[in-house]
Parts: C-alpha cells; structure tokens; sequence
C-alpha cells in the first residue's frame, strides 16, 4: 500500500515538477548572461495558454498526427514515473526495466518522428532525419551505460540498482566512464546545447523543434511538457543512480520521505544550474559533429561494460 | 534394413500423421495447379487448400510441441536406408512457423494473386515450396534432409523467377540458385563429415550415437555455418537474398523472407545443437560474430535502399543476425556449464524466430498492398498512402513498430531476453568469450537503433507526407483476403508483446530437447510479467506498460478535452512560412538517409554523393545522385567472379589442343595418378 502510495506521488510529482526545472533552467541561463528572464513559473502559463487554444491542423494531417502527441506524452510520463525520484519503493518497478524504460524513450521518439514527416512539409522531413540520425547513436550509447549499471549492481532493475549504489559500491572506473557518457546521452536527448538548441527557429540546424514545427494548441503543449519530463526524467536518472544520498529506501517512514523530497529538490536545483551553466559556456556544434560526438559516449560506455567483463571490480 | 525392420520402427502419433497427410496434401495441390493454372476456380482452389491444409497442420504442430517425440520409416527413397521422418518439439516448433506464416501467405494469396498476370507460373510452385519446408523439418535422416532442403530451394528459385519479364528477376533467380547449390553442397559435407562419424550412418540417430570430434567437429560447426547460413541470409553470404526475396510475388516474398530463412536456422540449429554432440567452448566466438555483424550490415544496407521490398529483405538480414546472437550465446553458455543461460539465450532465439516471421510477413503483405494500389516498390514515387488506405496503412505501423523493437509489441520482448542473456555473460571463463560478447551487445543495440531509423523512414516516406505521383494520389485499399491476413498477423505482433510469458512458456518443450534445461516456468509470475532469471535481477510486463501508457494518454485526451479546448480549425500547413510547394520539395527517402549513409555508410559501403550543378544561367537542372556498394560484392563475389571467368579462360584453350597434345595430357595424368597411388601406399 505504502509503495503504491509512494508511486502515485511519484507520477504526480514528476507531472508537477518538470516545467518548474524547465523555468529553472531557462532562468538560470537568463541571469548568466545577464538578462532577468522571465519568472521560473513561466512555463506553467506557456503550457496553460497553449492548452486553451485552438488547434491549428494541417489540411492534409493524418490521425496519426493527432495521436501523436497524448502517445509521446504517455510514453515518456510512464518513463519518467518509474526513475526513483524521492523513494526507491515504487510498486511498478519491475514492470519495466532500465533497458525497457530507454526503449520507452526510443517509442516516443519514433512517433514523434513520424508525425514530423505526416503533413509533408521540408522541414519536419530535416527534423526527423536528423532525429534518427542522433538516436542512431544515442541509443546504443544508452544501452551500454545500461549495461555497465546493470553489471554492477547485478540488476537492470532501477530500483534495485538505486539500492546497491545506496549501499555504496565505491569508486569504479567503469562507472565514472558510464557516468560521462550518460551526461552526454543526456545533453543529446534533451537537445540540448551542443547537440541541438530548444530555444531556435529557423535555424539549420535545429533538430526537435523542425520536427514539431507544424504542432500548435494542445497539441504542442503536450509535446512540450513530454520534452520537459524527459528532462527531469534524465536529471533524476542520473541523480539516483550516481548521487542516490538521500533516496528513501523501501518501506521507509514519512520523515525519511519528506527527507527524500527535500533532498530530490536540490538535486533537481543543483542539476539545472550545471545544465544551465553548461550551456551557456559552449557553442553549439555543426550537425556533424554530432555523430563525433555520441560515437565518443558510445565508446565510453562500451569501455566502461568491457572493464566490467574484464574484472567484476574495476 | 530389412522390410519387417520397417514396420516395427513405426511409432506413429496423430500429429505426425497430420503432418505427413499435410505434405501429401501440398504435393497434390502442387500438381492440381498444374493443371488448373489457366483456369479462374484455380487460384481460389489452390490459394484456398493451401490455406486449409497449412492451418490444420500448424495447429496441430503447435500441440505436438509438448507431446513425446514421433518418428516412422518410410520404404522412399534409398532402397536399404528409407525415409526416416521425425516429429519433436524442435520440429515442431518450426513447423508451427512455417505453416502459420504459410497459412497467412496462402489468405493472402487468395485476394493477391487476382493481380497475377502469369498464375501457370505461380500457382503450382507455391503449395510445392510449403510441402518442401515442411518435409525439411519432418526429415530425420542426411539423404531426406537434403533431398527436402533442394526441393524447397528449387519450388522457391522457380517463384522467384516467375515474373521473368521484369527487370533484375532473372539474374536474381540465377544468384539464387548459385548460392543455394553451393549452400546444399556444404551441408552435404557437413552431413558427410557427420556419418562419417557413425560409420556411414544416414539416420540422425545414427549421428547423435557418435558425434563428430576435434577437427571433424570444427568442420561441421563450419560447413553448416556455410550451408545453413547462406540460406539464412548470414553476411558475406546474403547477396541473393536481397535480390531474390523482392523478385517473387509479395506472399511467395513473405514466405521466403519471413519463413525459408527460419528453415534455415532449423537447419542450424539440428545440425550444430543436436547432431554435433556437445559444443566446444569456442563454437559461440564464430556465431556470435557472424550474427553482430550481420546485424548491422544489413540494417545499414536496409537504410541505403529506396525499393520498400529491398529495404525489407536487408532487414531480414538484420533479424537473422539477431537470432544468430541468441544461437552463439547459447553455444557459448552450454559449453560452459550455464544451462539455465544457455537455455534463456536459445529461448530468446527461438521467440525472435517466431517475432519475425510474423513481422516480416505482415510486412511484405503490406509492401505487396502498396504494390497492388500504385503499381511501385519505389518509396520516392509514394507518400501520402495514410489517407488514401486506412487499413493497410494502421497494420504496417503496428509492423513497423514491431520490427523496431520498440515496447509493448514482440521484437522488444525477444530482444529484450537477448540482452538479458548478454548480462549473464561475465560469468563465462574464457576470455575470447568475455571480450566478444560486449562488443556484440553493442552492434545489437546499434542495429535495434538503426533498424527503428529505418523504419521511421520506411513509414514516413510510403504512407505519410504528400503523395509524390499520381499513383499514390489514386490509390485504392486492398481487398479483404488481404486486409485480413494483415490484420491477423498484426494480432499476432501484438499479442506476442503483450503476452511473452505464453510463449516463452510454450517454447520450453524445444529448448529441454536440445539444453537439457529450460528457463524458469513463466505461468506462475504475478501480473503476467516475464521474470527470465530472478525477479531481483530483471523483470518486464508488457501488459502493465500498454496499460499504464494507454490510461496516460487516456487521462491527458479527456482532462485537455473537459478542461482546456477541443476546437480545431484546418489550415493550409506552416512549414515557416512556404507552404504549398510541389510534394517533390518533401524530404525524399535518399534525402532522409543522408544523415546516417553520411555517419555510417562512406567507409564500408562507399556511398558517394555525387553534385552536378549546372553554371549560372544554364537551363538543365542540377542534379544529385548517390551511390552505395554492397561490401560482400565489392571484396568477395566480385573478385571471385572475376577469377572464375580468368580460370575459364584460361582453360578454354585446352579445347584446341592437336591430338598429340591430348595424348601427352593423357599419359602424364595416368602417370600423376599412379605416383600418387604408389606415394599412398
């Protein structure tokens, strides 16, 4: 009961919780370079405006487009619900893995492909060419930082992972490779700077917002608020598997639960003040660079699964 | 054997009897097309006994898979020897793939083959090909095996060129039939090598007394690698594949493409698993690196094809390669002392098996019900076929989806236990073991990444977008034989997802026979999840993720509805502000591979890009064309064609030699024989 209640948080949580790190992000970049910026609860007015407007459709959009959107929202909601974010007990844990949640990932994204390619505009073909192009590697990459986790922890079972890496497994070379190549999968999931930049129009060589171009209303509201769970849901991948403190464990009390949340906070805090700094410290890349790029995260993560197979301890 | 000998090797069960009436009954229907071929009843009269009798015999395979083996001794054949035939769960299985997806082919004929412009050149072959399969799997003996395995390659060569007009068909149809003699000839080794083992034993049985050791052992592993895998579709020996799998007509395609080349791991499987006795703990090395590899090159050479039925059958090889994975891992497993890995890696083989011979049939299906609506395989001349046929279009999204690997349907849940058997691997002792495996793991999730890029091409080019000829602006939804064998197989993609432990489950029968061990029984598992090791290590529920993602979205569609806004107003598309430009101006499928053939395809694949713009004021068009090469032609057939013709002709001159010549051949051959005579002895 408790971890059923604990995961119903968990989703609600993550639901309420992903435009404010979006705001975060976008106001931490703002006063790095000076400017206020709008208010971190900017997002949550740019989502309820979209969602009051009108859908503004293509005259030759298919169902598929319309669908498309409550599918990628869907998929990445059930995704990022079941990343411990504040407790490890969630009680659908084990109806998808770590590999199954990437593969989660990977359905959103082939739908939201698609639906780039539905009305048949150059542009939303150049986006989800590109889109593909960067999952080609990403992917992969995911899957072998997958694998070095799930070596370690003898589980690809997230939940458990967080508990073995609560216990503390000490530092391992293998991990801190996998963990430099999920900051990298990370950045070029989320499109963010170097990979692709959230914030551009028509630009060249812009990636996901060539693909959602022709979206507007609810439709693009959707699609926004999956892109800033995908968010959280990468920050807080990376918080409870490399930075699990606070993680309350399975039938915990409501003291270390709160303690959970608090601690989750700050981690979201911390996360998108690196990201912000991050991005505002580097230029974005030519689009092919991009494959340079993931194809060092993939030989990262690889590096990392091959030490683990090598020697259990490295 | 003496005649009586005969009658008492019978132990004949009803589901082997089914399926021996079945390949009777499929030879008959192969005749009967002879002659009914000009007439109208005939299609529907073969096409509709096809589908009858592959029906009764796959479900009845399906229920022989948990029953005792059966095995019966034919006076055909080789006088002394006869036709041993055998029913296990092994053969089973396969023959419950085979004549499901033939089932499937068959319903599908009924509506498609009304487009056949030469059903004499079709009608006959088609029950002949599935008689042929299914007498590959029945055979329990070298000399049947064989004789089987020819006939179902000769039945297959004979549909592949049954429309010999069209362009590339014939030369298709002569690649073909080259590597399936060369194929034969290494299981005939391989078979040879086997006996040789027993003393001139022909019987299975025979072989499985006295499996072959050391090197003779090697050489099989070796041969039947070969001779199994060129029928698969094994990288460097796929290049008919792709050439004659897309020549047949698209249910004679289905069948090839989704379930001759599962014959083919049967063959392997037999040969390598059950009659080599036990495996060598280097014999996954070979495997594992011949299916990583062929796993990427094929989806990289899917990514490079415009021609939908082509891209199709270098995803094939993409599969192939998948299952090929799961083989090594579980050679690599056994050898080692890990029969319950062993047993996952082969369970996850043997449910990509039956994963892709449903996809890959619903696939060709649907490329055959473009086919029939525009009259083109070309993805460029496509687009727009989502509004234009409904069904068709909402089937092959479900199939595209599949083959993705993507969650909840059936390619990730086999996928998805291959990965899990990867895990497993560090505990394997040998270190050529423990460095290959993660590299594999790797290609495999490379391709499962490309193979869902190629596919989001494949979908977007030919069923969404624009329509880019007038073709495809007029297409027609198929008819409803062919509606329905779609609609089945995409029940079949998605109940497989949904419910894996069922299958898994049922497949145990065939992996006890060859591993001795099986995976923990899945029935028992709450919520109908998968728990393929132990429940802390990795579990997967389909089920609760399509629910929990469907209720999501569920949630999301009526709370937007109530609360926010439901209105929506067409418009002509924004597109930044250009819209209304011709539908050719839409990203093409050259186009949208440009990416990845820029990423992946310049080094191996030598893809060029070539740009001829014109100077300014010049009236033709600029132009763009890119090339690609098939590294297997490039560094191997090519060459050895090459040396083949220099050999010929070089020996051609021995046909004008003078007669004194001749003689001094003569003689200095006869004198060669018997220095070696003497030197032997």
């Amino acid at each position: 009961m408790a971890n059923l209640l604990v995961q119903g948080t968990q989703m609600l949580l993550v639901l309420a919780l992903a435009p404010l790190l979006t705001g975060l992000v976008r106001k931490a970049k703002a006063r790095l370079t000076r400017r206020r910026g709008a208010s971190v609860l900017q997002p949550y007015r740019d989502l309820a405006r979209l969602m009051r407007k009108e859908v503004v459709l293509a005259e030759n959009a298919s169902w598929l487009f319309r669908v498309v959107p409550y599918l990628v929202f869907a998929a990445t909601w059930v995704a990022a619900a079941l990343v411990p974010t504040f407790a490890t007990g969630l009680i659908f844990s084990w109806s998808a893995d770590l590999i199954a949640i990437t593969a989660l990932i990977g359905s959103a994204r082939f739908f939201l492909a698609l639906a780039g390619m539905d009305v048949g505009t150059s542009f939303g073909g150049l986006g989800s060419s590109r889109e593909v192009m960067i999952s080609s590697l990403a992917e992969p990459a995911m899957i072998m930082i997958v694998f070095s986790l799930a070596l370690v922890a003898h589980s690809t079972q997230l939940s458990t992972i967080a508990s073995v890496m609560l216990a503390g497994v000490g530092l391992r070379v293998s991990l801190a490779l996998a963990l430099v190549a999920l900051l990298m999968v990370a950045v070029a999931e989320n499109g963010r700077i170097p990979v692709d930049n959230p914030s551009t129009h028509l630009e060249l060589t812009m990636v996901h917002e060539a693909m959602v171009l022709e979206y507007s209303g609810r439709h693009l509201a959707l699609i926004e608020l999956a892109a800033q769970l995908k968010l959280l849901l990468f920050l807080s991948l990376v918080a409870c598997v490399f930075v699990p403190w606070g993680l309350a464990p399975v039938g915990a009390g409501p003291s270390a639960m709160v303690l959970g949340m608090a601690t989750y906070g700050g981690k979201l805090a911390v996360g998108a003040l690196l990201v912000a700094v991050f991005e505002t410290s580097i230029a974005k890349m030519r689009v092919f660079r991009v494959p340079d790029f993931l194809g060092a995260a993939l030989m990262l993560g690889l590096l990392g699964t091959l030490l683990l197979f090598v020697s259990g301890i490295l | 054997m003496s005649e009586a000998a005969f009658a008492t090797r019978l132990l004949l069960n009803g589901q082997l009897l089914v399926a021996l009436v079945a390949v009777v009954a499929l030879l008959a229907l192969g005749l009967l097309g002879v002659a009914m071929a000009s007439r109208p009843a005939g299609r529907s009269l073969i096409y509709g006994g096809a589908l009858a009798v592959t029906l009764v015999a796959g479900l009845s395979a399906l229920t022989a898979i948990a029953a005792p083996p059966a095995g019966i001794v034919l006076p055909l054949g080789i006088p002394w020897i006869g036709a041993h035939l055998r029913l296990d769960a092994l053969s089973a299985f396969f023959l419950a793939v085979v004549n499901l997806g033939g089932a499937a082919a068959s319903l599908y004929g009924l509506g498609y083959g009304r487009h056949d412009h030469a059903p004499a050149r079709v009608l006959p072959f088609f029950p002949a090909f599935l008689a042929g399969m299914n007498m590959v799997l029945l055979a329990d003996d070298a000399y049947t095996f064989l004789l089987s395995w020819e006939f179902m390659s000769l039945a297959s060569w004979a549909l592949v060129v049954a429309h010999d007009k069209e362009a590339g068909n014939v030369r298709a149809g002569l690649v073909y039939i080259l590597m399936a003699s060369f194929g034969t000839l290494a299981l005939m080794l391989a078979f040879g090598l086997l006996a040789a083992g027993s003393g001139g034993g022909y019987a299975f049985d025979a072989m499985r007394e006295a499996p072959p050791v050391g090197i003779a052992a090697a050489l099989v592993l070796a041969l039947a690698m070969l001779g199994a895998g060129s029928k698969a579709g094994l990288v460097p020996l796929h290049v008919w594949l792709p050439l004659a799998h897309p020549a047949a007509p698209s249910h004679v395609s289905a069948l090839m493409s989704g379930v001759m080349t599962k014959v083919a791991v049967y063959g392997f499987i037999r040969i390598v698993l059950d009659l080599s006795g036990p495996p060598d703990w280097w014999w996954g090395i070979p495997v594992l690196a011949a299916g990583g590899v062929a796993a990427v090159i094929g989806v990289l050479q899917a990514l490079l094809q415009n021609d939908i039925k082509r891209v199709l059958a270098y995803s094939t090889i993409e599969n192939i390669g998948l299952v090929f994975v799961g083989l090594g891992l579980a050679l690599a497993f056994s050898a080692n002392g890990f029969p319950a890995a062993a047993a996952l890696a082969l369970t996850a083989a043997l449910f990509h098996v039956l994963n892709h011979a449903a996809m890959k049939s619903l696939l060709f299906f649907g490329a055959g019900a473009v086919l029939t609506a525009t009259g083109t395989r070309q993805m460029e001349d496509l687009g727009g076929l989502i509004h234009r046929m409904p069904v068709t279009s909402a089937v092959m999204l479900i199939g595209c989806a599949a083959i993705s690997a993507l969650p909840p349907l059936n390619g990730f849940a086999s996928e998805w236990l291959v990965f899990q058997a990867v895990l497993l691997s560090p505990d394997l002792p040998a270190w050529g073991l423990r460095l290959m495996v993660p590299a594999v793991g790797a290609l495999m999730a490379l391709a499962a990444a490309l193979a869902a890029a190629c596919f989001v091409r494949l979908y977007g080019i030919a069923f969404l977008g624009r329509a880019r000829s007038p073709n495809a602006a007029e297409a027609h939804e198929v008819d409803a034989f062919s509606r329905a064998a779609m609609i089945a197989l995409a029940a079949v993609c998605v109940g497989a997802g949904l419910l894996p432990g069922l299958f898994i489950d049922a497949l145990q029968p065939a992996v006890a026979g060859l591993i001795g061990e099986t995976m923990p029984s899945q029935r028992s598992v709450a919520w109908l999840s998968i728990i393929p090791v132990a429940e802390s290590r990795s579990s997967y529920n389909a089920l609760l993720v399509f629910g929990f993602s469907a209720v999501s979205a569920l949630i999301a569609a009526v709370v937007i509805h109530r609360f926010a806004s439901r209105a929506v107003r067409r418009a002509p598309p924004w597109d930044c502000g250009f819209p209304n430009a011709s539908p050719l101006a839409q990203y093409s499928a050259a186009s949208f591979a440009q990416p990845i053939r820029r990423v992946f395809a310049r080094g191996l694949f030598a893809a060029r890009e070539t740009v001829e713009m014109p100077p300014p004021g010049a009236l033709t068009p600029a132009r763009i064309s890119t090339s690609a090469r098939d590294p297997a032609w490039a560094f191997l057939f090519l060459p050895l064609t090459a040396a083949v013709g220099a050999v010929a002709e070089r020996a051609n001159k021995l046909q004008y030699l003078t007669i004194r010549q001749y003689l001094g051949l003569v003689f200095s051959a006869l004198v060669l024989l018997l220095l070696v005579l003497a030197l032997w002895t």
